[in-house]
């Protein structure tokens, strides 16, 4: 334990805060039992976790502003999901097809990501954040007109109008019905899944920001020029943050839309773009422990406050909170306060502070 | 900067959600559902008798979860789909209401709030499980209503949705059943209604291109048509953000000769093309769905441009019958609005299911399990007469089969055809 770095050490504190959780979830549920509603809510709380998480790469440590991540969740969701159906009878096995399913919706978010990435990476700041945002409306749109059928012979596609579903043979099956989304979708996403997932992106996120391609991601934001004058190709680094960012998306709209029978399009529109964003800007940019906890808080918020019977005014005092938090969060005397703490308290300090912060909450 | 825009955009989202909460809020006063047993015994002639029945609904499930039937629903009560939810929940309401007052079967009904969205659909069904749902009134809207149908199905809780309408909801579940027509039903009535009367021998159709309900009406209206030989001269389509300027389509419309525009929609944007139409001096026969109901109870909507237009719909709040009239009554007199198809849908349900407990001698000790295979028995072998239809029944796939009402437009009201 002595050899390794304060990085490493809070890095595995992470992995191990996440698998503890896990556990004592699971012992929980299997003792007392956790009430159905919080039990639906496990497989989206990692989806947005992960979400949050692949944002704040973007955000965080490459420093661009994107406002266009659901663009690759839906992606990632509807080409993950469309295999798993496609795959039905090839693969039986439901975890091993939902595995399939997220690297399938995972690759095409990351070329999604790349082909996005080429023209938008060129462009930085307010512009970079706005081009996003364009783009992740055009996705929507486009697969809004997208119809996808499946048969014996193979894939058939059609755009705008639905030519698919009569060119189909005997069997064959729509996979994706312009804006009526995909339907009857096996419900085939695990909470553990889900858990494996955010361990694996906080796997890849921490190696690669402890790697010499993290240091020029950061080194790039923080001083384009400078970064540029010592060689390195600002736009490659960013566009592999970039690339892997949307991966994780695509993974995490998969794992999401597979624990829902049913998805449209219009679900990932800038509305979702900006709740991640806000999950990620509360935890805190750059602070993966940060995004973790704050995801998690701001999705069970509002579903708590329907058991406390205040439904009337869920989304006002979920309103309320989020400013309170905010300002809280920012104030500087109070943050001035948790790093006393924390350094009073064995100097654990960007983990440990993170987490002081949320508690106050 | 970034941080700072982050910040302004986050805030943004804040202020948006804020104002959604508020709109419900304003539309939906909490206090209504917990007025309305207090007023009925004042309101009611006779005073003593009358007063001892009502009361104990009231008291009945403080006293423990056996005395009543736990009904559950989810819809959009907040949000931009929040008229459909808050009408269906009102309509349930005034049905509960008056159930429990007679004494009988007593329900005890939870709304929760789904914000037209799959997954939160998904937790608010959760929620209502968790308060002991025995018996479900599905979601509101279409996709909201896939995701929970399949959960209803999961876990053997009978559904009777009142308005979701595509034909996912029921597809492969045998405890899930609707009190409206399906989509695809209502698009080949509309075309055979189109054909019997004579109507029209060219037709014109806009649709709305990212919207489920306009879609599956759509399809099976063109398909009916062709089958019918009815000449579908052109087809136009508009999707959210551009449904404010209609003069393409209609132009289209009018240079391909229609005699009679379906709008296959709900009932703001076909106010639009009512209102250009008649600027561009275009008026051909306009034949509409259940959507459309609600048309001339639009604020703003000039109710001459709508006359003439044709609809079919289950459910018309001008209807003479006494049912009607006093189910429009109440609802006036607790929501101050008139009800639409949403809350007679829903309002159906409830009776449905009473009729349907009846029948099976159900009490509300029974298990939701025990209970579903009641009413999917009694679903599929009763007949119900409510405010949306005389003597439905439903098929084994969920469907209902209720014969469609054409109506028409004349001097600002519906009048049957």
């Amino acid at each position: 334990m002595k050899r390794l770095s304060k990085q490493s050490r809070a890095n595995f504190l992470t992995y191990g805060g996440v698998i503890l959780v896990y556990v004592l979830l699971q012992l929980y549920n299997s003792q007392v039992g956790l009430s159905s509603m919080i039990q639906g809510l496990l497989i989206p709380i990692c989806a947005y976790v992960t979400m949050a998480l692949a944002l704040n790469l973007v955000v965080g440590v490459s420093g661009e502003l994107s406002l266009g991540h659901a663009g690759f969740m839906s992606v990632g969701a509807f080409s993950g999901t469309a295999a798993a159906i496609a795959l039905q009878e090839v693969i039986p096995a439901a975890p091993l097809r939902l595995a399939v399913a997220m690297v399938i919706g995972a690759a095409f978010a990351a070329l999604a990501g790349f082909v996005i990435g080429i023209p938008v990476l060129r462009l930085n700041g307010d512009y970079l954040a706005i081009v996003t945002l364009a783009f992740g409306e055009i996705i929507k749109s486009i697969l809004n007109n997208l119809y996808v059928g499946f048969d014996a012979r193979g894939f058939h596609f059609s755009f705008l109008a639905d030519t698919v579903s009569d060119r189909l043979a005997e069997g064959g099956k729509l996979l994706i019905g312009g804006p009526m989304g995909i339907s009857r979708i096996p419900i085939i996403s695990t909470f553990t899944a889900g858990v494996v997932l955010v361990l694996v992106s906080l796997v890849i996120i921490f190696n690669l920001v402890n790697s010499r391609a993290g240091r020029a991601i950061m080194a790039a934001r923080d001083n384009r020029i400078a970064a540029e004058s010592v060689g390195i190709n600002v736009t490659k680094y960013k566009m592999i943050a970039f690339v892997i960012s949307a991966a994780l998306a695509g993974a995490a709209g998969s794992l999401y839309t597979m624990s829902l029978s049913t998805i449209v399009a219009n679900k990932f529109d800038f509305n979702t773009s900006i709740l991640i964003l806000v999950f990620v800007v509360l935890g805190g940019m750059g602070n993966m422990w940060g995004a973790i906890l704050s995801a998690t808080f701001l999705t069970l918020l509002p579903e708590l406050l329907r058991t406390f019977n205040l439904d009337q005014y869920r989304m006002l005092v979920y309103a309320v909170v989020l400013i309170i938090v905010m300002i809280v969060t920012n104030n500087p005397l109070l943050q001035r306060t948790a790093e006393d703490l924390a350094e009073r308290f064995h100097r654990k300090k960007p983990a440990q502070a993170g987490e002081g912060g949320q508690s106050h909450e | 900067m970034k941080k700072y825009l982050a910040l302004l955009l986050a805030l943004a989202m804040v202020f948006a959600l804020a104002a959604c909460a508020n709109n419900g809020g304003n539309s939906t006063p909490s206090e209504a559902p917990s007025e309305a047993p207090v007023e009925t015994p004042s309101e009611a002639p006779s005073e003593a008798p009358v007063e001892t029945p009502s009361e104990a609904p009231a008291e009945n499930p403080a006293e423990g979860a056996t005395a009543a039937f736990k009904l559950g629903g989810t819809g959009p009560l907040t949000g931009p789909a929040a008229i459909y939810g808050t009408a269906a929940r009102n309509g349930a309401q005034i049905a509960v209401d008056e159930i429990n007052a007679l004494g009988g079967i007593q329900f005890e009904l939870n709304y929760q709030d789904d914000t037209h969205d799959a997954e939160k659909a998904v937790t608010a069904y959760n929620t209502l499980k968790d308060w002991g749902m025995q018996l479900s009134l599905g979601s509101v809207t279409s996709k909201p209503c896939e995701a929970t149908a399949a959960k209803n199905f999961e876990d053997r809780i009978f559904a009777l949705t009142p308005s979701a309408s595509s034909t996912a909801v029921t597809e492969g579940k045998d405890n899930v059943f609707q009190m409206c027509f399906m989509d695809p039903n209502q698009g080949s009535a509309s075309a055979q209604y189109i054909f019997d009367q004579g109507l029209a021998s060219k037709v014109a159709v806009i649709w709305k291109n990212d919207d489920v309900y306009s879609k599956g009406i759509r399809d099976t209206f063109v398909s009916k048509a062709a089958e019918l030989g009815l000449e579908v001269v052109s087809e136009t389509t508009f999707a959210d953000g551009n449904d404010s300027d209609f003069n393409v389509q209609l132009t289209e419309a009018k240079n391909a000769g229609a005699d009679l525009v379906f709008l296959p929609m709900y009932y703001t944007p076909a106010s639009l093309i009512l209102s250009q139409a008649d600027t561009m001096g275009y008026a051909p026969k306009w034949f509409g769905v259940d959507g459309m109901d609600g048309i001339l109870t639009l604020e703003g909507f000039d109710t001459a441009l709508a006359e003439g237009v044709m609809l079919l719909t289950p459910f018309n709040a001008d209807a003479e019958d006494a049912k009607t009239q006093a189910f429009v009554e109440k609802y006036q007199a607790q929501y101050g609005e008139v009800p639409n198809q949403f809350a007679a849908d829903a309002y159906d349900c409830v009776y449905a299911y009473a009729q349907a407990l009846e029948a099976a001698g159900a009490t509300p000790d029974m298990s939701a399990a025990d209970l579903c295979d009641a009413m999917i028995a009694q679903f599929t072998s009763m007949t119900f007469d409510g405010l949306t239809g005389e003597s439905m029944t439903w098929g084994a796939d969920g469907a209902v089969t209720k014969a469609p009402k054409g109506m028409v437009i004349q001097d600002g009201a519906y009048v049957g055809m």
